[in-house]
């Protein structure tokens, strides 16, 4: 077996499906990549559609094959 | 040609009749593509009507384009009436997969807006024309400026595509409104229909009034709001990443050109008729949300903006010339969603007229309130303390209209 399941958590806007990663931050608003989710602001809007904000935001874990 | 248009435009009126989702395929929703070529067509006017000013020397043809805006959009709504058709789901995913040809079309408007502005600053500047008919290129260049700021709208809020985002900054250039496209996404649909939003007008308030409050306090919304993202990154705010300074760069050079190679007398006009085209989107925004609010919830939020927030209008040629930014709860529920794709919704609060009409009307502000106030009354069902109310007229308007109890009564007797 040369793949294995890996998880990822991202937090996703109800609204227009923006995904936040941790990993990649949202550089554009100033959350540098590696900005903990933990660490945004509670009254942090959607960067999209700027009509949802934090609170509202749903946890996703996404599924991800890595090759081990 | 003609006649066969017409008969399309008639087809999308029986289509009422089968509304809540009956609709099928029908030829006004497969034509409809074609007629959002309507953005091309005002540029496009505005250098043709300025060429015929400049060869015959007959300078009433710079009126052309405020006559198109003023007159002939609302008598044409008033022939062909409203727009009933939503997609279906089949055809929303059709309209998507054809995302490509609506935005390729605000693309080669936004080239066309700027070619707009300089034939019509040339013609006025080397032609020898009245005071009256440079007022008409005014009025002119101003409607232009109007769906010109409503492109850069539709293109400003699609934030995760790059292409958008430039071409949204190239168009509010036009204008010179740098921080339009920041200031309405992270502030007016944040805060809209509540008392803390420069840009929802109240109810008692005139244009004129909401004008002093809404330019002055969106232009500082805008300047606050970059100047916060930019701390974040940890930039300057006199950085080139300013998104308003990039604009404001934009249109400093497209004007600076202009006054070099047409002469100073440039300058003036292009100031002028930017401040008017600014004036054009207060209208616009005056009448989107007046007198409408958002409730205060027990956690001091405000509830969330719903479709009876919005005033919306469905009429045909004003929807096509505003790319559905009249169906506007539609646009408000979800701002990234792409301007073929708005729908209507019935039950959402709903203006008498297109949008161009209720701007000139708004300019009367007795007649405005006449037609509005108590469509406002009559939304909150009598209670004024739902109302997104002017301060100064407060007491006024709540003696002459709150009026809960016999509203309940005639509730409880139907």
């Amino acid at each position: 077996m040369s793949n294995e399941m890996n998880t990822k958590t991202v937090y996703v806007c109800p609204d227009c499906d923006y995904h936040y990663d941790e990993v990649v931050g949202c550089e554009r608003e100033g959350y540098a990549p590696g900005t903990k989710w933990a660490e945004i602001p509670e009254d942090f809007p959607c960067p999209d559609c700027f009509v949802r904000e934090k609170p509202d935001f749903i946890e996703k874990v996404l599924e991800a094959e890595v090759a081990a | 040609m003609a006649t066969e248009i017409t008969s399309k435009l008639k087809d999308g009126a029986s289509a009422k009749d089968n509304r809540a989702g009956k609709i099928k395929r029908n030829r006004w929703g497969a034509i409809k593509k074609y007629w959002y070529l309507i953005s091309l067509i005002v540029p496009a006017v505005l250098i043709a009507s300025s060429y015929a000013a400049f060869s015959t020397g007959y300078g009433q043809w710079l009126w052309t384009m405020a006559i198109v805006f003023w007159v002939v959009v609302p008598v044409v709504d008033y022939i062909f009436g409203e727009d009933p058709y939503n997609p279906s789901v089949e055809e929303e995913q059709e309209l998507v997969n054809e995302g490509s040809y609506y935005r390729s079309i605000l693309y080669a408007a936004t080239l066309m807006q700027w070619a707009g502005l300089i034939s019509v600053t040339f013609v006025v500047t080397s032609g020898d024309f009245s005071w009256f008919n440079i007022l008409g290129a005014i009025l002119s260049v101003g409607a232009m400026h109007a769906v010109g700021l409503t492109m850069s709208h539709e293109l400003g809020h699609k934030l995760n595509d790059k292409t958008q985002v430039f071409f949204a900054k190239l168009c509010s250039a036009v204008s010179g409104y740098a921080h339009f496209n920041i200031e309405h996404n992270k502030g007016h649909h944040k805060d809209v229909a509540t008392p803390d939003d420069p840009a929802s007008s109240r109810m008692g308030e005139s244009i004129y009034r909401f004008a002093l409050r809404e330019l002055p306090g969106a232009a500082k919304r805008g300047w606050e709001l970059e100047a916060a993202r930019l701390k974040r990154q940890g930039r300057s705010l006199f950085s080139l990443r300013n998104e308003l300074l990039q604009i404001s760069l934009i249109t400093i050079g497209g004007y600076a050109l202009m006054t070099y190679f047409f002469g100073l007398a440039a300058l003036p006009f292009l100031f002028v008729t930017a401040a008017y085209g600014w004036f054009q989107l207060t209208m616009a925004n005056y009448i989107e949300h007046y007198g409408l609010l958002r409730e205060k919830l027990e956690n001091g939020r405000f509830e969330r903006c719903l479709p009876k927030h919005s005033w919306n209008t469905n009429f045909k040629a004003s929807n096509l010339l505003t790319l559905h930014l009249q169906r506007h709860s539609d646009h408000h529920a979800h701002p990234t969603r792409p301007y073929q794709l708005l729908r209507d919704y019935p039950e959402a609060p709903s203006l008498p007229q297109g949008y161009p009409a209720m701007m000139g009307l708004a300019l009367i502000p007795s007649v405005w309130r006449r037609v509005m106030d108590h469509r406002v009354v009559e939304w909150a069902g009598g209670d004024m303390t739902k109302v997104n109310l002017d301060p100064k007229y407060r007491d006024e308007l709540f003696s002459r209209y709150h009026n809960v109890e016999s509203n309940n009564r005639s509730i409880a007797a139907a």
